[in-house]
């Protein structure tokens, strides 16, 4: 028999406090941020026909993955998938029976060396391959920085009219990030902001199993480098219905969730659910109207549908859950003043995580929450 | 490469290194591999990291200052004499070897020429392969023209043996119009997708996992070509850049996915002004290959003949069972400066390197050897010496005339189409430059400011 004190404790970071009206859980099964029916997931104008008037599944975001991997591998016999341990499925499943269905020539494992991974990858894109890399966490794609930076990002410019044919396109590198409550330092990062820096890579961040199925799809299919960030705290908890063919959505290319008129939230991954829960709950309690962006590609950004959501604004509000300092915000932030400064009814608002490291005990206070959002949003209508 | 040999179209929280947890949780975990496991009695260990390690009780390190260093292969001696009259070199044609002779000296010639142009101010920088001549084209001399090489900065040789006209080389040296690499790399990092050498990039040791990558997409365009010529990959580096985790990195996944890439490092003595003492122990880089599994042979870099013959024999080993590494350690000194932004005599003495450039280097080695074969005299050497020099000259004066590629070459192909925000950046900037026409001179560049005009590509 277990001591009391064991058996009553609870799992701190499943809870909420008990008052809390805004920092509450965010309900999976209800929030009109996922496809709760075909009909809705079947009514995305972006997806093709095809996908359009096919049949839907209603999977998480790990298994979109994983369906969108087995598409991949099926349709182009280029493409291959391996990381550390990706062959018997990956620690967060996301390559089930990809070894089984397309053989140990084209999903395998690799030695523990992310440089090495990512450094591999790159030169069979450079001999026409299309390698999808998988870096087991985020928070360790760093030994890989110098082969991202120096090389996959710039192999397509230093070849010049060699280009075509010694670019990294066709490369996608993926990696699980962002906070899951217990991660603490080195399983929780979202180093999304190092990687917009560099031009030459695209940085893709899906917030759906919809999203991520076509995004990843499209990041396949391009003919320059990606990093595609997957935020793993959805890959079991965001189910959606899902369009059952393979289809692409647009890189670089933002997509308004909600219309509105008062104020306008560009977030990217988890966080916009976090923003969904604020703005209902503004929306309500101070008569305001609120328009929510979804980046999706972090950069190249779309920055003219974020300008023109502004300047119909006014007032604006990003969010994120890496560090403030230096993070995409800043960059969002700055290009709304260049570009929309006379419009502005307030100073854009920057909220995401502290510039601190992501202590085991205090995510709920590094991480945006829904109160944050919420007072940003009051702060921008009182200004 | 990618155009080349491009497949058609076919049709809760896991601690990385730690928790358990979530691997315990999953059910249909996919069971792909044999165990490994003790048999009663054994006198081997059966771990399944080491699986056939004999038990002993006599305590012993193995010490590696003791064992003998592996050997260095030679055809030629250093008097250009064949060592073992009973192996003449059998493969090569006359023709062939003068062929050899004739692209060790254009590119050392070159080198001479371009050493001098940078030090009166014509290029910004130049890196001579002075020494390393008969690593580069030997080597390059029994690779298959359509195997992919990925190159470090001092194998000119291969550039000149697949092709590279003294213009194509001026070309990128001086940036031109006619520079593949659109006047964005320094000299002497060449590229070409004709003679199927990826562009070189300064970073020591990245290209060498990119090759382990690059061998791994040809191992399976073999496989599923397999009537088309078999392929390998060549990786160039020096021993220093072995001393990056890259280098680790791609031996050992080479390694693994068993992929037919040929790692050939340049041992010349020094890195910069590091010598191998201070860059390693051990017995130097070959004895590494064989620390991750991979066949290994150290060569006379000096005797161009023994690298052909490495060469060729490590290509077929390559190929050999659908593929495999080959790890060559070839041995030479590098007689130049590192750069034309080095002076080596700082940290060496003068007389250590004329008493290399004397005694021992793979030019007046094969020369040698040639003339006591009667397939060369002096004559036949100053008229190539003259030629080749002319060649070189001519296209250096008409490439120092060339204009820069247009100044929109500064934002094109960082993707395969340019962005909105370059777009807009490369329009600001021009306007900057006609509302400051004193500040910026754009005469240099290929249609000057029209040059700066851009499109969607």
């Amino acid at each position: 028999m277990l001591p009391r004190a064991l058996t009553t404790t609870r799992r701190a970071y499943a809870s909420h406090p008990p008052k809390a009206r805004l920092n509450i859980s965010t309900d999976y099964s209800s929030t009109p941020l996922l496809h709760h029916s075909a009909k809705s997931a079947l009514a995305n104008k972006e997806l093709s026909a095809e996908a359009r008037n096919g049949t839907t599944q209603r999977i998480n975001l790990f298994q979109a993955i994983n369906s969108a991997l087995a598409h991949a591998l099926r349709s182009d016999q280029r493409v291959l998938l391996f990381g550390e341990d990706v062959a018997f499925g990956g620690v967060f499943r996301c390559s089930m029976n990809l070894a089984n269905e397309f053989g140990d020539d084209r999903v395998f494992n690799t030695p523990l060396s992310e440089q090495g991974i990512v450094g591999f990858a790159i030169g069979a894109a450079m001999e026409g391959m299309r390698p999808v890399a998988e870096i087991q966490f985020a928070d360790y794609v760093y030994p890989a920085f110098d082969q991202i930076v120096n090389e996959a990002a710039k192999c397509r410019y230093r070849a010049g009219s060699n280009g075509d044919a010694q670019s990294s396109g066709g490369l996608v590198i993926r990696m699980p990030s962002g906070g899951v409550g217990h991660g603490a330092l080195y399983h929780s990062q979202s180093p999304e902001s190092l990687f917009t820096h560099i031009p030459g890579m695209r940085v893709v961040i899906p917030r759906s199993p919809t999203q991520a199925k076509g995004l990843l799809l499209a990041a396949i299919a391009s003919n320059d480098p990606v990093i595609f960030m997957e935020p793993k705290i959805l890959y079991r908890a965001a189910v959606e219905h899902v369009p059952a063919e393979a289809y692409t959505l647009p890189l670089s290319t933002a997509e308004i969730l909600k219309e509105g008129k008062d104020v306008t939230i560009i977030s990217y991954g988890t966080p916009l659910y976090t923003c969904q829960s604020a703005l209902e709950a503004a929306e309500r309690d101070l008569k305001c109207s609120v328009e929510l962006i979804d980046l999706r590609t972090v950069y190249p950004w779309d920055r003219q549908t974020v300008m023109s959501s502004v300047r119909k604004t006014g007032r604006c509000i990003v969010v994120h859950e890496s560090m403030v300092n230096a993070g995409v915000g800043a960059e969002v932030a700055a290009t709304i003043q260049e570009g929309c400064f006379l419009r502005l009814e307030a100073p854009v608002q920057r909220v995401a995580g502290w510039s601190t490291h992501p202590g085991l005990a205090y995510e709920k206070f590094n991480i945006p929450d829904v109160a944050r959002v919420y007072d940003a949003v009051k702060t921008v209508l009182e200004y | 490469m990618a155009s080349k040999r491009a497949f058609g179209l076919l049709e809760p929280l896991a601690a990385r290194r730690t928790s358990r947890s979530e691997l315990r949780r999953t059910t249909q975990c996919q069971r792909r591999w044999s165990s490994v496991s003790q048999r009663p009695g054994s006198d081997r260990v059966h771990f399944p990291g080491a699986v056939n390690s004999k038990f002993t009780t006599a305590l012993a390190f193995t010490r590696p200052a003791e064992l003998e260093a592996m050997p260095t292969y030679r055809i030629l001696d250093q008097e250009g004499v064949i060592v073992d009259k009973s192996r003449q070199p059998s493969d090569i044609s006359s023709e062939e070897m003068v062929g050899l002779y004739k692209h060790m000296v254009s590119v050392s010639i070159m080198d001479l020429i371009m050493f001098d142009a940078q030090r009166q101010g014509k290029v910004s920088f130049y890196m001579v392969s002075a020494g390393e001549e008969g690593i580069a084209v030997g080597s390059a001399s029994s690779l298959s023209p359509n195997d992919p090489i990925f190159a470090q900065y001092r194998e000119t040789g291969i550039f000149q043996y697949r092709g590279f006209t003294p213009h194509d080389f001026m070309a990128q040296l001086f940036a031109t119009t006619d520079d593949p690499g659109r006047g964005r790399n320094m000299p002497v990092h060449y590229g070409s997708t004709k003679y199927h050498i990826h562009t070189i990039s300064s970073p020591l040791a990245t290209q060498i996992p990119q090759a382990s990558g690059a061998a791994y997409a040809v191992k399976m365009q073999n496989m599923h070509n397999p009537t088309d010529e078999q392929r390998v990959v060549a990786c160039y580096f020096g021993e220093g850049a072995a001393s990056e985790g890259d280098f680790h990195a791609a031996l050992n996944i080479a390694a693994t996915r068993a992929c037919p890439v040929l790692f050939i490092c340049r041992n010349n003595g020094y890195a910069i002004s590091t010598p191998t003492l201070e860059q390693y122990r051990g017995d130097g880089i070959a004895s590494r290959g064989v620390g991750y599994g991979i066949d290994t042979i150290r060569v006379d870099g000096n005797d161009i003949l023994a690298v052909r013959e490495v060469t060729r024999q490590a290509r077929q080993l390559a190929l050999e069972q659908g593929g495999r590494p080959v790890l060559i350690e070839a041995m030479s000194y590098r007689v130049s400066h590192h750069s034309t932004s080095d002076d080596s005599f700082a940290y060496r003495a003068k007389v250590e390197v004329e008493d290399w450039k004397r005694r021992d280097n793979p030019i007046t080695r094969l020369r040698k050897y040639m003339e006591s074969n009667s397939l060369w005299d002096e004559s036949q050497e100053k008229e190539l010496r003259s030629e080749a020099r002319k060649s070189v000259l001519d296209a250096y004066r008409k490439a120092e005339k060339e204009k820069h590629p247009p100044l929109r070459s500064m934002m094109t192909d960082v993707y395969e189409e340019l962005t909105e925000e370059q777009i807009e950046q490369m329009q600001k900037m021009k306007k900057m430059v006609e509302r400051y026409p004193n500040e910026y001179d754009v005469t240099g560049y290929e249609g000057g400011l029209d040059g700066m005009n851009v499109d969607r590509r």
